[in-house]
């Protein structure tokens, strides 16, 4: 874009730098001049001082300084500031000038280059006469210098220099043309930059000195200009702090000034100038808020300044242009650091700056609505001599006229006409569209979605004024769903509308049927005549034919939109539109729902789609055809219409295919699943609904999954929280927010007519053939065929009772490891009607617990589903919990021959094993035999036979066998030594004959065994009598390898008399034997203590009578003397 | 004297606005709607202080040049959004927040009724006399000086 009337000039935006002009520079032809040019403006970084340089020749012309006025008493200003003024101290006027000139100290011919140095200085300063510029001289020298002091002559000559050209010590500089070039040339321009300074502290110091003479009424004007032009002469000082104390009050003089309507431009101007030098400053300091609070305290003071009625548009504009510029400012300072905040940032500004550009393109709509017969006045008023303004805000055909009286009014309404005319032809909404997408980069950067999506809106609009409706609709389409998604219709519908307009005016068929689905939707809030309207036209499409134009288009558009309708209709092509509603709000709704959550393949899936149409008339559909996962079914889901397009307006209302608004419409479906489907989820995928036929146009509403578009989640949500109560409808009638959509259904497998009967006698006994009888009887009404029997442990159980687990149908043969857990799959054939069948099953537990059982029974039968035929898998199953328990206890222990309990044995020396089997099971235990397997380190004193072949045992009962045995020396055993198994052989007595036995193998526990120096045994009757002679015989045997020495006495008893050895010591040789006989005599009748045998081994202290005793008796039981002819009788009995 | 009073759910979608009939309706709905995204943005700084201490009223949400829009926010997260005009100078932080405890009261017998099922849009035009009663103080608001 050119710049416009309102942009900010070009010098007023700029950062003053210091002007310094170089002359005698040949920066074309000389190399060495070219290189000192260079090393000034190449490369500058912000390190450098700032001076703007500028190559001229030595003999440039300046502008000429105006004769110094000395008094202000009769001058009276023409206006504020003139329009050159910022330029010409920026570019024109220099604060130095410098002269270069080759000219090395030991120049032969420096007389003569002495004075032509000094001519050129001199032709400078006749061409800035008046002004305080700076002049200075740098002699450009091929060798370099020496340091100072040393080199006589060139202090001699410079002196003499200076002199001839008038110049100052400090204003000669030499410039060694070496390699240290950009050394010397920043040694060279700090010197300028300070010469520069003075300058403007000079030139500051000048203006001030105005002040003096001024006076208030007639010099307002002045006031504001001089103290302008000190904060301008400071900025180029670089003194930006008093800059902006000067341009403060500067600011506030402007407003000072009187204003009229015939000035207010120049002041606003002029203040709009000041303003923006504050801000920039402000921001340039790191002081935001103060330059925010500049700006607002600009605008409050300025937002009423009007100015002529006529010309309002032009406050619009500046409005415009100051919240631009200062959202520039703000921004330009984001970018070097400052950072900015959700609710302070640029973006407020650039919106700001687009509503001012918005009101004036309305005020400029208004004011500048001239017939189109109104010529551009000639000559034109705008136009001045030199084609710029001579002073900032002032009126081209009555510059520097400060009267407020209008002097002329001819000339001002030629003039307020020009400006009008001139207005026509800005392109308005490029400029709103510019701020408004300003402002959108911004808000998107400070987290503003809504307030970005309002702006596009408002872009999107002002495209729709600038009949830019492709760029139009992009953008309101792109926000459309921000404002769906949340709910604000309001805000919807107007977009929507919007959108309507522009998709009419280019015929753009989709878009504009979408729209208008959504206009007439239940999202929409528009009243009800415009809905009609809407979807009259909606028909007329659908009947490919033009809708009616959109109200309040313009005349032009709407023609050019009725050509392009008509092109659409007499093009032949596609015309079917598929449009997905989950992202709209279209006017017909859409439920599906199945009647169960599943459905038995048996029986035919039903299901429910539920319409619902908002538009305010009834509406057609021409088919409705449902998807499935499953596509195989969509054909049976599909309603079509038969009827012509004759018929339509006939039976309007009472066809299936015609929505009423407000009523749902409930149509039912119904198919057969496939029996490949049994186990699956049938889903809907879409409902697809066309409007319109394919003769004419033909949309196709789609919804994915079983219905529902974007606002009806909410609906339902809202829906499910209510505990309105509803009010009572018909019956065939239901209410819409009742209806939850249920998109998806289970197929089962049909209701077995089976039964399966379980007969065992739990619980199972470890290890045993347990027998479970299953008994199937078919209850169905026709044969079932391929009836199959699964059975065994219950998969999912623990790991271990697989392993432990093994069922067979075989019950004749044990099973061992090899057996499986789960027997699957075994055909038993097929059943007739109220056929049985039974099998057994047996199970081997090999460990005790619980364990569930299942028996699974499938089968197949043919059945009929609406008249069609099919073949049914059912299965039944059943599940049973056994618990296994130890069939019987097994107790053993040792014991002496003379039944006393015994911790460890003696080696060679007869024990008894005692074994006691006590039956557990609840059922009767036949042991069919046992049997003893000796480890070798044991032996048997006697046979080992079974004494409990054949015992029934029934609960709680025990069997015990009783076996001798002996255990010859082995020496110290660690742990005792193994005694051997027990097995038992059994079943249960209820078992049949070929039932296997069970051989439950019990290992004996080990004994200890222990080695003792002497045996001692005793022979002697098992009773004696009184008085009557009773013979006792002890044996006693030396276990030891040593001959071993024996004390052996006996202690005399009450009851008995007897003789023999009483007190002894004797020798018995290793393994060998001595016997020792006593006669006793018993003397009582009765359980008698016999005369104790105490037996000390001198060798064997340990040896205890305490032990001895374990050996031989210690009573006897002696019976009373009998009569002799006792014998006789007894005898004869 | 407010402009616009509005309602918002707690999802972000309008409860109950109103303003003043004078002027475009749909620039207050937009100017409400634009707001949220503040007082969005306040909320979730917000999230990190205590419960207890929370303070419902937001305060000054973003100035435009006409207008200045005030936020409160009740711990169910329901916003109330008010626009007033910024050449209002009668209404301070205190009267604003008056205010708006006086519209939280009021919303919160809409709520307490029990034929209000939360989360419905609050209809001016609606039978149920309470809506009417929160009506009619908003009625009282935007006529009242408060």
């Amino acid at each position: 874009m050119s710049p416009t009337q309102w942009d900010l000039p070009v010098e007023l935006c700029c950062r003053p730098m210091a002007f310094v002009t170089l002359t005698g520079l040949d920066v074309v032809y000389n190399a060495v001049h070219r290189a000192v040019w260079d090393a000034f403006c190449a490369n500058r970084r912000a390190d450098r001082v700032p001076i703007s340089f500028k190559v001229l020749p030595g003999d440039h012309e300046y502008p000429k300084c105006r004769p110094k006025r000395t008094s202000y008493e009769w001058y009276i200003p023409k206006g504020i500031l003139k329009t050159g003024w910022m330029n010409k101290h920026l570019n024109l006027v220099p604060a130095l000038v410098v002269v270069f000139y080759e000219l090395d100290w030991d120049e032969p011919q420096w007389k003569e280059k002495q004075s032509e140095c000094a001519t050129r200085v001199e032709i400078v300063r006749q061409s800035l006469q008046g002004r305080n510029t700076k002049v200075a001289v740098v002699l450009i020298q091929k060798k370099t210098p020496l340091p100072p002091g040393e080199d006589v002559i060139a202090s001699e000559r410079a002196a003499a220099l200076c002199n001839a050209c008038e110049l100052s010590g400090k204003s000669l500089f030499v410039l060694p043309h070496t390699d240290h070039l950009v050394g010397y040339i920043i040694r060279l321009e700090n010197a300028f930059y300070e010469h520069a300074q003075t300058y403007y502290y000079t030139e500051i110091r000048r203006v001030k000195s105005h002040k003096e003479f001024l006076n208030k009424t007639t010099h307002q004007l002045l006031f504001v200009r001089h103290q302008f032009k000190i904060a301008f002469f400071s900025e180029l000082k670089q003194d930006t702090q008093n800059a902006l104390k000067n341009y403060r009050t500067a600011y506030n003089l402007v407003h000072e000034l009187r204003a009229h309507e015939t000035n207010i431009l120049e002041i606003k101007t002029m203040a709009g100038f000041i303003n923006y030098k504050i801000c920039r400053l402000c921001f340039q300091h790191n002081t935001p808020l103060d330059a925010i609070a500049q700006f607002r305290k600009h605008i409050d003071l300025c937002k009423k300044k009007i100015g002529s009625a006529e010309l309002s548009f032009e406050h619009a504009a500046w409005m415009s242009k100051q919240f631009q510029a200062f959202g520039d400012l703000f921004d330009e300072a984001i970018k070097l650091g400052l950072t900015a905040i959700q609710t302070q940032n640029p973006g407020f500004y650039y919106q700001q700056a687009a509503y001012y550009a918005q009101e004036r393109k309305q005020l400029a709509k208004s004011l500048c609505n001239h017939e189109a017969s109104v010529m551009y006045p000639n000559p034109d008023p705008l136009e001045t001599q030199t084609g710029v303004l001579d002073f900032y805000g002032q009126r081209s055909w009555r510059q520097g006229i400060l009267s407020f009286d209008l002097s002329d009014p001819e000339k001002e309404k030629v003039g307020v006409l020009a400006i009008q005319l001139k207005e026509r032809n800005v392109a308005h909404s490029e400029v709103i569209i510019t701020l408004l997408s300003n402002a959108v980069a911004q808000f998107k950067k400070y987290k503003c979605p809504r307030m970005k999506s309002h702006l596009m809106v408002q872009m999107g609009e002002e495209y729709y004024y600038a009949k830019d409706y492709t760029k139009a609709l992009k953008l309101l389409d792109y926000v459309m769903c921000d404002y769906r998604s949340e709910g604000w219709w309001t805000l919807l519908t107007s977009i929507l509308t919007t959108a309507l307009k522009c998709s009419y005016l280019m015929a753009q068929l989709k878009d504009y049927i979408t729209y208008s689905l959504e206009l007439l939707g239940r999202a929409s809030t528009l009243k009800d005549d415009q809905k009609s309207r809407i979807e009259k036209n909606l028909i007329n499409v659908l009947m490919n034919e033009s809708p009616d134009p959109e109200p309040d288009c313009d005349i032009f558009a709407v023609k050019t939109a009725q050509k392009l309708w008509a092109d659409r209709i007499s093009l032949a092509g596609s015309n079917i539109f598929t449009i997905g509603v989950q992202d709209f709000v279209p006017f017909v709704q859409c439920k599906a729902k199945f009647h169960a959550p599943s459905f038995h393949v048996d029986v035919p899936v039903e299901f429910d789609i539920y319409l619902k149409a908002d538009c305010p008339h009834p509406i057609r559909f021409s088919k409705l055809c449902v998807s499935f996962n499953n596509q195989e079914y969509n054909q049976f889901c599909v309603i079509e219409e038969a009827s012509k397009a004759n018929e339509v307006l006939e039976n309007l209302t009472q066809g299936k295919m015609c929505l009423v608004p407000g009523k749902t419409r409930k149509l039912l479906f119904k198919f057969v699943a496939k029996t490949e489907d049994v186990g699956k989820k049938i889903e809907i995928t879409s409902v697809d609904l066309a409007l319109g036929n394919e003769t004419g146009r033909c949309v196709v509403l789609n919804w994915q999954g079983g219905g529902g578009d974007a606002a009806s989640s909410q609906e339902a949500l809202q829906a499910a929280r209510s505990f309105k109560r509803r009010p009572k409808l018909p019956d065939n009638e239901v209410h819409w927010d009742s209806i939850i959509i249920q998109a998806s259904t289970m197929i089962i497998s049909r209701v077995p007519n089976i039964s399966v009967h379980l007969r065992h006698e739990p619980p199972a006994l470890t290890n045993e053939m347990y027998c479970l009888v299953v008994t199937v009887q078919s209850h169905e009404k026709t044969q079932i065929r391929d009836v199959k029997l699964t059975a065994g442990l219950k998969p999912g159980q623990d790991a271990n009772l697989t392993q432990k687990t093994h069922v067979t149908l075989h019950g004749t043969e044990l099973c061992d490891e090899s057996y499986p857990a789960l027997l699957t799959d075994i055909p038993v054939g097929d059943l007739h009607p109220g056929e049985q069948l039974e099998k057994m099953l047996y199970v081997r537990c090999g460990t005790v617990g619980s364990r569930m059982f299942l028996v699974y029974v499938s089968y197949l039968i043919n059945t009929t589903a609406e008249e069609k035929e099919i073949v049914c898998k059912c299965h039944k199953d059943e599940t049973v919990t056994i618990e296994t328990v130890f069939p019987f206890d097994v107790a053993v222990k040792f014991v002496s021959t003379k039944f006393e309990h015994l911790e460890r044995v003696y080696a060679d020396i007869p024990f008894l094993l005692m074994t006691d089997l006590l039956s557990a099971s609840p059922w009767a235990l036949t042991i069919v035999s046992s049997e003893l397997q000796l480890a070798p380190s044991m032996t048997t004193v006697d046979q080992l036979e079974s004494q409990v072949d054949n015992v029934v045992l029934q609960t709680g009962e025990s069997a015990s066998e009783c076996f001798c045995l002996r255990c010859p020396s082995l020496g110290n055993v660690e742990g005792g030594v193994a005694t051997g198994h027990y097995i038992i052989s059994w079943k249960r007595t209820s078992a049949m004959e070929n039932i296997p036995v069970i051989r439950t193998v019990i290992t004996l526990p080990h004994v200890i065994v222990e080695n003792i120096p002497l045996h001692v045994n005793a022979d002697l009757p098992s009773f004696g009598r009184v008085r009557e002679s009773l013979p006792v015989k002890y044996h006693l045997q030396n276990k030891t390898d040593f001959v071993q020495d024996v004390e052996i006495s006996v202690e005399p008893s009450d009851a008995f008399m007897f003789s023999g050895l009483k007190q002894i010591r004797l020798r018995i040789l290793p393994g060998t034997e001595q016997e020792m006989l006593y006669n006793f005599y018993p003397l009582m009748a009765g359980y008698q203590q016999l005369p104790s045998l105490n037996i000390n081994l001198l060798r064997f202290p340990n040896f205890t009578n305490q032990l001895l005793r374990r050996f031989i008796p210690t009573s006897i039981f002696v019976k009373p003397q009998g009569r002799l002819m006792d014998d006789t009788s007894i005898a004869a009995a | 004297m407010a402009v616009c009073i509005a309602v918002i759910a707690k999802e972000n979608y309008p409860l109950y606005i109103r303003s003043t009939p004078t002027e475009n309706e749909l620039k207050f709905h937009y100017m409400v709607h634009t707001s949220l995204d503040v007082v969005d943005e306040k909320i979730s700084a917000m999230g990190k202080a205590l419960v207890d201490q929370r303070e419902l009223y937001l305060g000054l949400l973003y100035p435009t040049e006409d207008y200045k829009v005030y936020g409160y926010v009740t711990n169910s997260k329901v916003k109330f959004v008010m626009v007033v005009d910024s050449s209002n100078t009668a209404l301070r932080d205190n009267e604003i927040r008056s205010m708006f405890r006086k519209l939280h009261n009021s919303y919160t017998d809409v709520m307490c009724n029990p034929f209000y099922n939360p989360g419905d849009r609050i209809q001016s035009s609606g039978s149920v006399s309470l809506s009417r009663a929160f009506d009619n103080m908003v009625t009282s608001m935007m006529i009242q000086v408060c």
